[in-house]
């Protein structure tokens, strides 16, 4: 915890750093793979760090967390399809609508607790799912095929898969900035409070539900984004994307990063994504390999990556 | 009666056909150390959580400086100046020390929604939050996570956290529970220097420090009041030497 110069800080930035110079690798080595597997692991970072915020701080266990990732898609896919691609339109009903849908879901959800909270969570996305899987004009099960990506009057070039990679870099380098503002100010100290003991929270004198909230509608919003930039990245979005596994996935992703820490949700995203990219290149059956990994991180390693990378720099 | 700081008014409260808190009434003024004393399962914490709120009674009222806080829920109650200690220990435990502490004087800062400056950086929070550490000696300890604490010091910070808030009230639901001779002694010194500054009703079952503490006591038996008085009068009511204290009236006789 002590000092700047821990092995787990030396480790994050040499990632941030790996990935900011990744295009100029995929450049020189033609490597164009890389390129599109990594734009996809800064996106769901994105989505893991915006589920962090509830899940790792305020102790929300969330397990509808993917429907945004649809809700924000489906925001640019519809409009798109309605013939409307301003990203200036798009992107702020995209947040909008993710905003809206968290702010409905946690009213209601944030008046329970434990299991009944997870169900909850989990009722609504798998509600939203069958909603678009059942809305004909919009592909139903099928998906919607996005033709157009979002468009910015020129100002950045969607289609350039550079570009497009750093625009989903900035915005991830982005959220997690703001999650360490928030999470270390007047509210992010309710949060934690409320995640550590609500009922002490309460008689201390918080209406802890009302912040909760707040911050479930933050996390929410920030996960529409990534939503947005994820239909853009395949042009395509389906309702296969808020089915509830993937709101396991991005659990995992937390929880094998290491939960209530700034960057463990991305070492999570990036180790699951690498993991599950080998691994399915070696067997189809990977996930016999992933499975047990992930029962050793959560039996061995609490802190998940990040708790082990602290651990190192201990000695 | 008029200037009583918390008014109990015919306060009761039945759990199926157990009557756990049978029409209380008490007045403690301003600047009172009001100790509540009687047998396990007299109704002593249910009494306490319809005081802050937890509990709602089925019939009374509870004012506190005159107005009627009946139905005011508990977050609302901490603002107002009642603050509180749980028998039960109850902290933020996996934050730190300072952190606590912090939270309890920015509870009392007005809302929260502050999204951007460093809280732990914020002297309007983290001044009065050491100077509460301060008074009960645990300035020392401000960085460690609140887990690592003995219990003893666990009430200590409870307490901390009690008066960071700058309360007009204190309820201390046992503060000795659980806790050794030595820290006893030095909790019933702390609470010696606090009772200077702030009315306080105490739930305790160290007969030793309610005696030496207290200005009056009430005797609860069965969610019952069967006697308020001061301590020289407790120890010599019959009534309530027989239900409780034991005959010898040494008045140290009852142990949990």
């Amino acid at each position: 915890m002590t000092g700047l110069f821990t092995v787990r800080n030396a480790v994050v930035v040499v990632l941030l750093v790996a990935l900011a110079l990744l295009p100029v690798y995929s450049a020189v080595t033609g490597d164009r793979f890389m390129l599109t597997l990594f734009t996809r692991i800064v996106i769901l970072s994105m989505a893991a760090v915006s589920l962090n915020l509830i899940l790792g701080y305020g102790g929300m266990m969330s397990f509808g967390h993917a429907a945004y990732l649809g809700v924000g898609g489906y925001a640019v896919g519809m409009l798109a399809h309605e013939g409307v691609v301003s990203g200036w339109v798009q992107w702020p009903v995209a947040l909008a609508a993710s905003a809206l849908f968290a702010l409905v879901i946690g009213a209601l959800s944030l008046r329970t607790r434990g299991v009944y909270f997870i169900m909850i969570t989990l009722s609504f996305a798998q509600m939203a799912y069958y909603v678009v899987a059942g809305i004909a004009r919009y592909g139903g099960d099928d998906g919607l095929t996005i033709y157009k990506r979002s468009d910015f009057s020129g100002l950045i070039d969607m289609n350039s898969k550079t570009q497009f990679y750093y625009l989903c870099l900035v915005l991830l380098y982005a959220s997690i900035y703001l999650v360490w503002r928030l999470v270390n100010s007047r509210f992010g100290m309710v949060i934690q409070g409320a995640r550590s003991n609500d009922n002490r929270m309460r008689a201390v004198g918080f209406p802890t539900y009302r912040y909760k909230l707040v911050c479930f509608v933050i996390a929410g919003t920030m996960c529409g984004l990534s939503g947005a930039l994820l239909a853009n990245n395949t042009d395509f979005v389906s309702p296969a994307v808020m089915y509830w596994t993937r709101s396991g996935d991005l659990i995992i992703m937390v929880v094998l990063g290491g939960m209530g820490s700034l960057f463990g949700p991305v070492f999570g995203t990036v180790a699951l994504l690498v993991l599950e990219e080998t691994l399915s290149g070696i067997t189809e059956f990977w996930q016999i390999i992933l499975g047990p990994l992930l029962l050793l991180v959560v039996l061995f390693a609490r802190g998940g990556i990040d708790g082990l990378l602290s651990k190192v720099g201990r000695g | 009666m008029a200037d009583a700081l918390l008014q109990i008014e015919g306060l009761s409260k039945r759990f199926g056909g157990i009557v756990a808190t049978d029409d209380v009434t008490l007045s403690i003024p301003k600047g009172e150390l009001h100790a509540i004393i009687g047998p396990n399962g007299a109704g002593k914490t249910t009494l306490i959580a319809q005081l802050t709120g937890q509990l709602a009674p089925d019939q009374g009222h509870v004012r506190f400086a005159g107005e009627d806080i009946t139905a005011v829920p508990t977050w609302q109650r901490s603002l107002i100046g009642i603050a509180r200690s749980f028998q039960i220990t109850s902290l933020l435990l996996d934050l730190s020390v300072i952190d606590n502490v912090s939270l309890a004087v920015q509870a009392h800062a007005g809302h929260s929604f502050q999204f951007w400056r460093n809280a732990r950086k914020d002297a309007a929070l983290t001044e009065p939050a050491m100077a509460a550490l301060a008074r009960v000696g645990l300035a020392g300890r401000a960085g460690e996570v609140a887990s690592a604490l003995s219990h003893g010091e666990h009430r200590q910070l409870e307490l901390a956290m009690a008066i960071a808030g700058r309360p007009r009230m204190l309820l201390l639901d046992e503060p000795m529970a659980g806790m050794g001779p030595d820290e006893s002694a030095r909790m019933v010194a702390l609470l010696r220097e606090l009772k200077k500054e702030y009315t306080i009703l105490l739930i305790e079952h160290d007969m030793e420090a309610v005696f030496a503490l207290a200005d009056r006591i009430s005797v609860l038996v069965y969610g019952r009041v069967i006697a308020t008085g001061k301590p020289e009068d407790i120890r010599a009511n019959a009534e309530v030497r027989q239900a409780y204290l034991g005959d010898d009236g040494t008045g140290s006789g009852h142990h949990d």
